[in-house]
């Protein structure tokens, strides 16, 4: 498969974990923090962190747009679709996440218009052919998914079609990095940048990280040997002793980023003063509301949005495992109440959460390690 | 008359969710708490998809499957089609040649019937590809909007070919994992004939009796062969999970070994899905004592439909009970059950 199995030649791969253990030595120990969470499911899907030496820290990071959820907004949408003839639509990725009474999939079990959408315009097309019905497109995603909700609002308001809202749950990537470095046990040597947001926004808004906070932070692709590459590229960096911003995903990101997509947000979102972020908790100016001049269009202002709070379990340690202090495994909950069968915390439902990542492909593992060594 | 004491159920959801037919942990959870303890005489035997009957003398394999799949036609194949296939197969990797189906129809009201027909002559079809008689059927209608066109069940029973005791308790470490051909095909192919995605990839379902493939294994290694199963729902991964946790065993595959078509591998690097989670409606896995397993493969692939066999695997002593996967670059992974369901209504 073309610009797939390049990125995962094992030659090349090899070579690459050959010059990352090179580049590494062994006098220092190094944290990087993969900020997508595509790269945490990638790293643990391809077994990538068995290539790297022991003195490679991965930590993952805030890139899940599932996981930073607050519960209360789910609540929040979820009470929408118990409004009579209202279709709740919402992407794959949520259907299991819990609010505080139960997922997306239990409300549809109850009775609820509960339908997963491959993109906001399927549910604009929801929208047209059941015109008796109300349909309402739970949006929530990071730079990345934000220009796609943006032009089906723009169509929408463009074909006049009043039986169609977004629940806008949009987030950007900046403030909860900036939260992250703020962070006073944060501990991160250098970024495995955003990928996907980076298409949009470019590599510029990444500058102040270098240059202020000297952290060296490459944006990265998605296929095993980027990541690889990204990780070669960061150890330069640090042995070289410099901080820049460097694109490792040129195939995808330019650097000045995607102008018609950010034209298209402007349009139609700006900036909310405050957003709560799930385990982060409230950042300013770290989300995206629908401007006035949609407001016909937004669900949080054409429906009576309750503005449900809801506090994770206290047990549960979402956030120290979203900025990286603790391992998924050292949370109390961890395989145990929280599995991804049954999640407490949203990290544990996304394929992109490290939680579930680190459950479904590593946890067995490392719980038996010495054996496995013996038997491989 | 001793009263036996009410049964233990571990079966504590609150409802019923389409995760709970997906095949994955909430099926085997359902099946395991609440069917199995109740319906099945408390038997400890690992559960198989056919279960064993002995009558006078005589062995023979019981098998039942509802097909619910939407839409009721796709590339490469139909719900009667699969009705027909999917309890015959059940039955072959049992180690059984289906004898008689009996099959039961539910339908909507206001069914056009030249749909009805095209499927029952699917059924016809399949049923004499497969060299089985139906025997028997029932007939049920429901209002308009209380099913989705037409349910099928069909129940099959089958005479056991000699020479051949299946069982995931005969699993040993050192068994090769053979696996029948490309995988995924079925639920990638329902996924995209459903429309919801603006995708199109040229492939069609895998459905088709399995049986003629069985047969030539157990001619050519039945006393080397352990255990077979069709990997339906939830793929490739759950099967051998189930595998695992029976024979208390680990399994290991060689992720380049397992062959998958460039249409699903596609489908799924788009998707976020794991080929090995995708269903299948034409293709078994086998395990195999490691001194068959080179006759075992040149046998499969010299039947026609067996082509693109594979040894995709070994059993270990360790990690027992669980499914681990080498990458191609030597690095490992843990691949689980099915959790929920990422393509309802497949089959």
């Amino acid at each position: 498969m073309r610009f797939v199995d390049e990125f995962r030649d094992p030659g090349i791969i090899t070579r690459t974990a050959e010059e990352i253990r090179r580049l590494a030595g062994a006098t220092r120990h190094y944290r990087f923090m993969e900020v997508c969470g595509g790269h945490t499911h990638a790293i643990y899907r391809f077994g990538l962190k068995d290539l790297l030496p022991d003195n490679i820290e991965l930590v993952h990071g805030p890139g899940c747009p599932v996981c930073v959820l607050p519960m209360g907004r789910i609540d929040d949408g979820l009470s929408m679709s118990l409004q009579p003839d209202t279709i709740f639509t919402a992407f794959g990725d949520m259907m299991r996440v819990p609010g505080a009474n139960g997922t997306p999939l239990e409300y549809k079990a109850r009775g609820a218009d509960v339908r997963i959408v491959y993109s906001p315009t399927d549910a604009l097309k929801l929208a047209r052919q059941n015109p008796s019905k109300h349909v309402m497109f739970f949006a929530i995603g990071f730079e990345t998914t934000a220009p796609s909700t943006a032009l089906t609002l723009m169509r929408a308001k463009a074909e006049g079609l009043r039986n169609f809202s977004v629940f806008c749950n949009h987030v950007t990537i900046i403030p909860a990095m900036r939260a992250i470095l703020d962070s006073p046990d944060m501990r991160i040597d250098a970024f495995i940048g955003p990928g996907h947001v980076s298409t949009v926004i470019g590599c510029r808004p990444y500058e102040w990280i270098a240059r202020d906070q000297r952290k060296p932070i490459v944006c990265s692709g998605f296929e095993p040997l980027d990541i690889l590459q990204s990780i070669v590229m960061l150890l330069r960096q640090m042995n070289e002793g410099r901080s820049v911003v460097e694109n490792q995903y040129k195939r995808v990101v330019p650097w000045e980023g995607n102008r018609a997509a950010l034209r298209a947000m402007s349009e139609v979102f700006q900036l909310r003063p405050y957003f709560e972020w799930r385990g982060l908790g409230f950042i300013s100016q770290s989300a995206l509301r629908i401007r006035d001049s949609f407001a016909e269009w937004d669900a949080e202002r054409r429906f009576q949005v309750p503005g449900i709070r809801v506090t994770d379990p206290k047990a549960a340690q979402c956030g120290e495992v979203l900025k990286g202090v603790l391992k998924p495994a050292q949370c109390k909950l961890f395989g145990r109440e929280c599995t991804p069968e049954h999640p407490v915390g949203a990290l544990m439902v996304s394929s992109e959460g490290s939680c579930a990542a680190y459950h479904n492909y590593q946890f067995l593992k490392s719980s038996m390690v010495p054996e496995i060594h013996a038997a491989v | 008359m001793q009263k036996a004491a009410p049964a233990k159920l571990r079966f504590k959801d609150p409802q019923i969710e389409m995760a709970h037919g997906a095949g994955g942990k909430a099926s085997r959870r359902l099946v395991e708490g609440l069917f199995a303890p109740l319906l099945f005489d408390g038997s400890t035997e690992p559960l198989g998809d056919a279960g064993c009957v002995n009558l006078d003398g005589t062995s023979l394999s019981l098998t039942t499957d509802s097909f619910v799949v939407k839409p009721l036609r796709f590339p490469g194949g139909s719900i009667g089609e699969l009705a027909v296939n999917g309890t015959v197969n059940d039955l072959a990797v049992s180690g059984a040649r289906a004898e008689a189906l009996a099959v039961a129809f539910i339908l909507e009201a206001g069914l056009p019937s030249d749909i009805l027909e095209a499927e029952v002559r699917a059924m016809a079809k399949a049923a004499c590809t497969a060299g089985v008689r139906i025997v028997s059927g029932d007939t049920k209608v429901v209002e308009h909007g209380h099913a989705d066109h037409m349910y099928i069940t069909t129940t099959g029973i089958g005479r056991r070919i000699p020479d051949v005791n299946l069982s995931p308790l005969s699993v040993q470490p050192g068994d090769k994992i053979l696996l029948s051909g490309p995988i995924g095909d079925h639920g990638i192919t329902i996924l995209l004939a459903r429309g919801e995605l603006d995708m199109e990839a040229d492939i069609a379902s895998d459905t088709r009796s399995v049986l003629p493939l069985v047969e030539a294994l157990i001619r050519t290694v039945a006393p080397g062969l352990r255990w077979m199963r069709d990997p339906t729902r939830g793929g490739v991964a759950t099967t051998l999970n189930e595998l695992a946790r029976d024979c208390r065993l680990g399994v290991q595959l060689f992720e380049q070994t397992i062959p998958v078509r460039d249409a699903v591998r596609g489908a799924c690097e788009l998707l976020g899905l794991d080929p090995l989670h995708i269903a299948n409606e034409g293709q078994f896995l086998a395990i195999v004592a490691p001194g068959s397993a080179d006759e075992a493969l040149e046998v499969l692939r010299a039947t026609p439909g067996g082509e693109g066999a594979a040894i995709i695997g070994e059993i270990c002593p360790q990690p027992a009970g669980a499914v681990l996967v080498t990458t191609l670059y030597g690095g490992s992974r843990i691949v689980d059950m099915l959790v929920g369901d990422p393509l309802p209504r497949i089959c």
